[in-house]
């Protein structure tokens, strides 16, 4: 509790463009305007066929919402400030990069090879150095989820270098 | 009630069911809601009754399960099982972890049996009440369900609001049911079916949680190790009863609550057994009253939570929403109707919860010391395994990578989400109930002739406004309360 407070102190004396509460509220407040302004883009129904409100009233009305009640947020932080949380750590961004390998060999190579070179990657940077247990979690074991998918659900996988190969 | 069970294979997925829900509820990080999305996909190759088993089943498990790592390495497997670390932990830390997993095994099949019956009961009354409903009527309910989830919910209701708005939100996207017209699809041809359940749930809790280990790799659990589990003695079922029974009430009723389910109820429960303890000052230490408390409430708001979904298709918690579209995607449309036109597939599911209860009963006190080493198994080996098959099942329901993206998405949004205080479980429940609020809404200005003052000539409506504005004014009374004190 204590440790809370002090973390709460700590961000109060930080200047308010550099605390959390300023910086997760502009970032919600400028994705929902951006969609707000979306909205403006959707196609008008003619009265005859508009059954109650047009389709972006409501998402509208819902994007408004957020806003103001972000606002609200921001300004009951200004009271009551959120505490820093802890930096992230190393294996953190290098985790969330794997996602990003992951979306780009899927893509361009191979959805097995995707899964494949993630489960290692992750595993090695969380600190398994271990061949065997590389090798485990990293082709054993997403073979065994292919084959089991895919005699169990009929799931035919993406085309790519490794699954043409299996496929034919 | 239990004869439409008396099948070997329907026997069998429940016995499945509920091993893999235990597995699931000791995996810290895991949980019932999580897995039940991930065997959605499987499901298809059941029937609807089968398939609704298997989930429930998982559903009673899992929330016991996370009782088993809550005692052993303080962690709660499941978000439910949090108040029973508080004593579950100190008690096990005496050398008494067999006596705290043999009460949290009796209070948990207690207190799930309690909901079962409560189910039973009340969820025809319900479901018998929903008759008077017209569309006024759901869109209010709909909004009552939402503020409810933000006012007990975990967390800021102000941010449990946002996050119930932003999933409402999600809903949107694609064609409008109503006119066709395109709906923040920008020029995504995959994004014109909408946005799927199975990608959000598996995201925001799946995927979200992975990097929430990622940033914990050195942490180190200190497992305290398990003989057996020991059935509480006379004294100790002397002390507990009047709690048991209590929590029992507390959960159900909570579970009834379409808000965070066995979480909100076990730290209620957890709360309300200090508060009549005879012994106040053991709590915290290895109160065996406190995880009595904490594990009859979470395990009642089972069958509390099934009883909204069941009745009027408006699920009570994160995993009923998970069960729910297990019931769409099998053509069964809960509410009213299945009542009347379905009542042995309702009594196999209430029959299937009951036997889930006996059963974990048995799992956990034969076997929780086998349940206890899975928890040995590394996170650097047990993420990446669950990452690949988290992908192949979001990937399998239609066949699209695209889903796979987004769900990797939303795993990197419930990262922040959670991270900043967002609890994502609104988004689940604001995602499910999108299309109920938006068409009973724009279908209620057809009737009303575009008068939105009509809403308050409704009386049950009208009464489901003033519960939402109560819901609402809730939390602030309660703020203002606590500062005065």
């Amino acid at each position: 509790m204590k440790n809370v407070q002090k973390q709460k102190r700590a961000n109060k004396s930080l200047p308010f463009f550099f605390r959390d509460e300023f910086r997760v509220s502009l970032i919600i407040i400028l994705i929902s305007l951006a969609l707000l302004i979306t909205t403006f883009t959707f196609d008008i129904v003619p009265p005859i066929l508009n059954r109650g409100i047009q389709p972006a009233t409501f998402p509208k009305a819902l994007l408004v919402l957020i806003i103001v009640m972000t606002l609200l947020i921001y300004y009951l932080a200004t009271k009551n400030p959120w505490k820093i949380e802890k930096k992230l750590p190393r294996s953190f961004f290098l985790t969330l990069s794997s996602f990003v390998i992951f979306v780009v060999v899927s893509k361009s190579l191979d959805f097995f090879l995707a899964i494949s070179a993630l489960s290692i990657f992750v595993s090695y940077c969380w600190g398994e150095k271990r061949l065997f247990y590389l090798l485990l979690v990293g082709i054993i074991f997403p073979i065994i989820v292919f084959i089991f998918f895919e005699t169990i659900l009929g799931l035919r996988f993406p085309p790519g270098i490794i699954t043409n190969i299996y496929y034919s | 009630m239990l004869a439409p069970l008396f099948s070997s294979k329907l026997l069998l997925v429940l016995f499945f069911g509920t091993l893999f829900g235990l597995i699931l509820g000791v995996l810290p990080g895991l949980g019932p809601t999580t897995g039940g999305a991930l065997i959605l996909p499987f499901t298809m190759t059941l029937d609807p009754l089968s398939a609704i088993v298997l989930l429930t089943s998982i559903y009673c498990a899992g929330t016991y399960g996370g009782a088993i790592t809550a005692v052993l390495i303080n962690t709660p497997g499941t978000p439910a099982a949090a108040a029973t670390c508080l004593d579950g932990y100190p008690l096990a830390q005496k050398g008494e972890a067999g006596r705290a997993l043999g009460m949290a095994t009796v209070s948990s099949t207690v207190g799930g049996i309690f909901s079962v019956v409560i189910l039973v009961f009340f969820a025809p009354i319900l479901a018998q009440l929903a008759y008077e409903f017209g569309q006024p009527e759901y869109f209010a309910l709909a909004i009552f369900g939402l503020t409810m989830l933000a006012s007990i919910g975990e967390g800021s209701p102000i941010k449990n609001l946002i996050a119930g708005a932003f999933g409402i939100l999600i809903s949107t996207v694609g064609k409008d049911f109503m006119t066709s017209i395109d709906r923040f699809t920008f020029g995504i041809n995959e994004l014109t079916e909408g946005i799927g359940f199975i990608p959000v749930v598996v995201g925001l809790f799946a995927m979200s949680e992975m990097l929430t280990q990622s940033t914990l790799i050195n942490q180190v659990f200190n497992r305290i190790a398990l003989k057996a589990i020991k059935l509480p003695s006379k004294d100790d079922y002397k002390k507990t009863w009047k709690t048991i029974l209590r929590s029992s009430g507390i959960g159900s009723f909570i579970g009834v609550l379409p808000a965070e389910g066995g979480t909100v109820a076990s730290l209620i429960g957890y709360s309300e057994a200090k508060r009549f303890s005879k012994n106040p000052e053991e709590f915290g230490k290895g109160s065996i009253e406190g995880i009595a408390g904490a594990e009859a409430a979470n395990n009642a708001a089972t069958g509390g939570a099934m009883v909204p979904t069941l009745a009027l298709g408006i699920p009570g918690s994160a995993t009923t929403a998970v069960i729910l579209t297990g019931l769409i995607i099998h053509g069964v449309r809960p509410g009213p109707d299945l009542f009347r036109e379905q009542p042995d597939f309702l009594y196999g599911i209430f029959g299937a919860m009951l036997i889930a209860n006996i059963l974990f009963f048995i799992f956990g006190f034969f076997g929780a010391k086998i349940f206890a080493r899975i928890t040995l198994v590394p996170n650097k080996i047990l993420w990446p395994m669950i990452f690949a098959v988290s992908v192949c099942g979001t990937y399998s329901l239609n066949q699209s990578i695209i889903d796979v993206w987004i769900m990797l998405f939303f795993g990197v949004l419930g990262f922040f989400m959670r991270r900043y205080g967002f609890s994502v479980v609104p988004v689940i429940i604001g995602l499910i109930l999108g299309e109920l609020v938006e068409g009973t809404l724009r279908q209620s200005l057809v009737i009303f002739d575009g008068s939105w003052l009509m809403f308050f000539t409704r009386p049950i409506a009208l009464t489901f406004f003033i519960l939402s504005l109560i819901a609402l004014a809730f939390p602030l009374i309660r703020s203002r309360k606590l500062k005065k004190k």
